[in-house]
């Protein structure tokens, strides 16, 4: 069992520091821009769909050359450029107080201030529009979505949150997982046993392998994405991927969404286009495939008209030019089926662990 | 067999028959009528004699208290006054009066003062009293009342008064079954429209309860007073050239066409004679009544003949029209036009339009619009008048003028006869000059108002810009203060003030 310690330099205190000062950066530079008798103005990057592009050596969409500047001196540009101040300036007492916010905090907050969002969207965008101006992702400002997501296996952890510091966790204490929130995301790795990780589309599923002790017959931590992996759970299997060096191998249903799960995962999602470190390029997706529901007989839905659009987009993504996601895609078309993780319980409760997993895992390796 | 008795009927009789055609239909309309009739006489009266109108309106209860619906009215001017000889055939005569010759009046059949008297008469049975001077030394006292079937007025009453302060003006006073409570709104709409259009006069109302609306001149100018004319070839019809033909003194038909007719000279009738195969010497007393209808439809059939002039009109003009809108609608801002003079069959006519914009007016719902004839204001059956509909025909998103503006539209239209649909004097027919003409004037007026609420939604525009950058920037330098670590916010002043004076914006991308 091989022990994978944690490197000092990105260690997640540091790049909370780092954030602060981004945060504080970005006040000066608008604080001199006035005290120089200058509408205070930003430059960014545009986030508009003509400037994403894939980058196939990052194997993830990045954004272009093009970039936009946001002036106080323009009528349309001054409330949203307001509202980004504020939310930097709030980012940073969030930052400095340590405390975290979730996005829908964030909206009323802003109340508080006279500094009203017409709605939670508008906020929302800001805040994608100052991850954009620092390059930092809002997790580091310490704004989350609300949680879903979980993870159980034996990885021992340390908090960083506050009046938790230097607690150690080892993540197999609670059976049902633990919530992947503000406090694990930025938390240290101290000790794994676990080679591997399984990423998991469902709650049932995910609650089947436990009981079923696969994280010790696989020697594998388990991470339940319920449905599309927030950035938060993307984020945390790209560092267990990336510090520990553990493979990910990804289970989703066999639909085109099942699929998109697990491509989202490795190549990340344009929405994202203008950040980095959410993205795990070496994961695979390991089923359950189209082949899949003809290989095992397993009993299916059809395909929606909806289904069918999905998968014709998905045939022309930049994201999907490999040779396995293209045969998947025309699988689909052909069988004209969907099948869902849980189909495997026609051959038995246990049929999905004894036999399917380690099949699949030889075939992906 | 049946026999016909045929008997004739004097035009007294004839109005007390059909009182509904001259407005007298219910108690609440004929209360209105009434003091309307009254009002317009005095009016008529003052301008006559170049004085500005000084009108008191005064109605109360009868003696026998207000349940039985009986009031007393009373309306004083200072006009000109009627000669003793002609006060009791004024008020005590039905179509007599001082108003059959061509020029703009408000009246046209002389019928409204004699009308309401009649209408008392005919409902309490109690005898009018009249007090007239025409500023001599005498004040003449009547009390009068009609022989309805003779039409002739019959004098209970004469007393003559010494007129040590040279007085001049009528007095009427009769009582009249009314309705005042329902006709109560009509009555002051109307007396502020009349106030209106009549900028110049001071009118002055106490009603039953003792309430006193008063309206008081903004100015001592009067309009030019109108000039008699003679009739124009396309405005007569038989009746008209077989009196003329009877009065003149002429004997051939050339003088008498340049003598009896507006705007026909020697050439002009020389021509015409000519078109009309009528020989030039030819004496009009000797046409045969054949020839005097053929003569008729010549004259509308030859086209040379030159337009009516408008000296026999007296519009009110734009200063006068400004001024009585700014004083009683109040509004933020007004545009007013004078069209040029036009004719209709003969007539001349003059359209005044105008359009207020806020202040007063009320906002939310359709349009007021404001109608006036001869400087009479027209308030009844407003859909079907022909200003109305052209309003209505318009497409007043080009003038940037939408429903629910606070928007009046005003026109006034100024003729030697205007073509009333009813004798009640309700609304404007369609006559396709004067349809053309209004909505000619309504437009003029309408472009300059979009000039001046395409200014108006600038101005607004640029407030709201200000107030958005006041509204941020201090934010801005605020937040920005917090997150550098500063004490001292930075000066914002400067860039503020050069958002006001410049008042442009860059266009960054």
């Amino acid at each position: 069992m091989e022990e994978k310690q944690q490197d000092d330099n990105v260690s997640t205190v540091g790049k909370k520091k780092e954030t602060v000062a981004s945060l504080e950066k970005l006040g000066q530079r608008l604080y001199d821009q006035m005290e120089n008798g200058e509408f205070p103005w930003i430059k960014m990057p545009s986030r508009s769909i003509e400037n994403i592009c894939y980058h196939p050596d990052l194997r993830q969409y990045v954004l272009g050359d093009r970039s936009v500047k946001r002036s106080a001196r323009n009528i349309r540009h001054i409330r949203p450029l307001t509202q980004l101040v504020w939310t930097a300036f709030f980012a940073h007492k969030l930052s400095k107080q340590r405390k975290t916010s979730t996005l829908r905090d964030v909206y009323y907050s802003a109340q508080a201030y006279q500094m009203s969002f017409k709605d939670q969207s508008e906020s929302d965008n800001v805040i994608t529009d100052l991850e954009t101006v620092i390059g930092i992702p809002r997790e580091d400002f310490n704004v989350f979505p609300e949680e879903r997501s979980a993870i159980f296996g034996d990885l021992t952890i340390e908090y960083n949150v506050p009046g938790y510091e230097g607690k150690q966790m080892n993540l197999t204490s609670h059976p049902d997982g633990l919530m992947i929130g503000p406090a694990l995301t930025y938390s240290e790795f101290v000790k794994t046993s676990a080679d591997k990780v399984f990423a998991i589309e469902k709650g049932g599923l995910f609650t089947r392998f436990v009981e079923e002790n696969v994280h010790k017959k696989f020697n594998a931590l388990l991470v339940l994405t319920s449905g599309q992996a927030p950035r938060a759970t993307r984020h945390f299997i790209h560092r267990l991927n990336k510090e520990l060096e553990l493979p990910t191998y990804i289970f989703t249903d066999a639909d085109p969404w099942g699929m998109h799960i697990a491509m989202v995962i490795i190549s990340g999602s344009a929405n994202a286009a203008h950040l980095r470190d959410l993205t795990t390029p070496d994961a695979v997706w390991s089923g359950v495939w189209a082949t899949d529901i003809v290989n095992y007989e397993l009993p299916t839905d059809p395909l929606t008209e909806v289904d069918i659009k999905r998968l014709h987009e998905l045939q022309r993504d930049p994201r999907y030019k490999g040779k396995l996601w293209q045969r998947e895609i025309k699988t689909f078309m052909k069988i004209r089926k969907k099948a869902e993780q849980e189909a495997f319980s026609r051959y038995g409760l246990t049929y999905i662990v004894d036999e399917y997993l380690p099949a699949k895992l030889e075939e992906t390796k | 067999m049946v026999t016909q008795i045929f008997e004739e009927i004097s035009p007294a009789d004839f109005f007390y028959r059909n009182r509904d055609i001259a407005g007298f239909t219910n108690p609440s309309r004929a209360i209105f009528a009434s003091i309307r009739e009254l009002v317009e006489n005095s009016l008529d009266a003052a301008e006559l004699a170049s004085i500005p109108p000084d009108i008191y309106v005064r109605l109360i209860f009868g003696e026998s208290g207000p349940e039985s619906g009986i009031y007393k009215l009373r309306v004083e001017d200072n006009g000109s006054g009627i000669t003793s000889r002609h006060i009791p055939s004024a008020f005590g005569q039905v179509l007599f009066g001082s108003k059959y010759k061509l020029k703009q009046s408000r009246g046209t059949f002389g019928l409204g003062g004699t009308m309401a008297v009649l209408y008392g008469q005919i409902t309490t049975h109690k005898p009018a009293y009249i007090v007239s001077s025409t500023g001599s030394t005498k004040v003449y006292v009547y009390r009068i009342m009609i022989d309805i079937q003779r039409n002739k007025p019959i004098i209970l009453e004469r007393r003559v008064l010494l007129n040590k302060e040279q007085w001049h003006g009528t007095i009427v006073e009769f009582y009249l079954e009314g309705d005042y409570f329902r006709a109560m709104p009509k009555i002051l709409e109307y007396l502020k429209q009349t106030a209106l259009v009549n900028p110049y006069a001071n009118i002055t109302f106490v009603d039953p309860k003792g309430r006193m609306y008063k309206s008081s001149r903004v100015t001592e100018k009067m309009p030019p007073p109108p000039k008699e004319t003679l009739p124009h070839p396309y405005g007569v019809d038989v009746e008209t050239v077989k009196r003329l033909i009877r009065v003149t003194p002429h004997q051939k038909m050339l003088d008498f066409m340049v003598a009896h007719f507006h705007r026909v000279n020697e050439r002009i009738a020389e021509k015409f004679l000519e078109f009309s195969g009528i020989p030039k010497t030819r004496n009009p007393k000797k046409l045969e009544p054949q020839e005097i209808v053929r003569f008729v439809q010549m004259l509308k059939r030859y086209e040379e003949f030159r337009p009516p002039s408008a000296a026999c009109l007296s519009p009110l003009g734009k200063d006068l029209l400004r001024a009585g809108i700014l004083k009683e609608l109040k509004p933020e801002f007004t545009v007013v036009c004078q069209r040029k003079p036009s004719t209709y069959a003969g007539h001349p006519f003059i359209i005044e339009t105008a359009i207020a914009y806020g202040g007063e007016i009320p906002k939310g719902g359709d349009f007021v619009l404001y109608r006036f004839a001869n400087r009479i204001p027209l308030l009844y059956d407003e859909a079907s008048d022909v200003a109305f509909r052209v309003i209505k025909s318009m497409n007043w998103r080009r003038y940037k003028v939408s429903q629910g503006m606070p928007i009046a539209v005003l026109v006034h239209t100024c003729s030697t006869k205007i073509p009333y649909k009813t004798v009640g004097k309700e609304f404007i027919a369609d006559r396709p000059e004067i349809k053309r003409e209004i909505l000619n004037g309504i437009r003029e007026a309408a472009r300059r108002i979009q000039r001046f609420l395409s200014k108006r939604e600038h101005v607004e525009k640029e407030m709201r810009r200000l107030s958005v950058f006041s509204k941020f920037l201090p934010k801005i330098a605020k937040f920005s203060t917090e997150l550098a670590g500063r004490e001292r916010q930075p000066e914002i002043e400067k860039l503020l003030e050069s958002v006001n004076t410049s008042g442009r914006e860059t266009t960054g991308r």
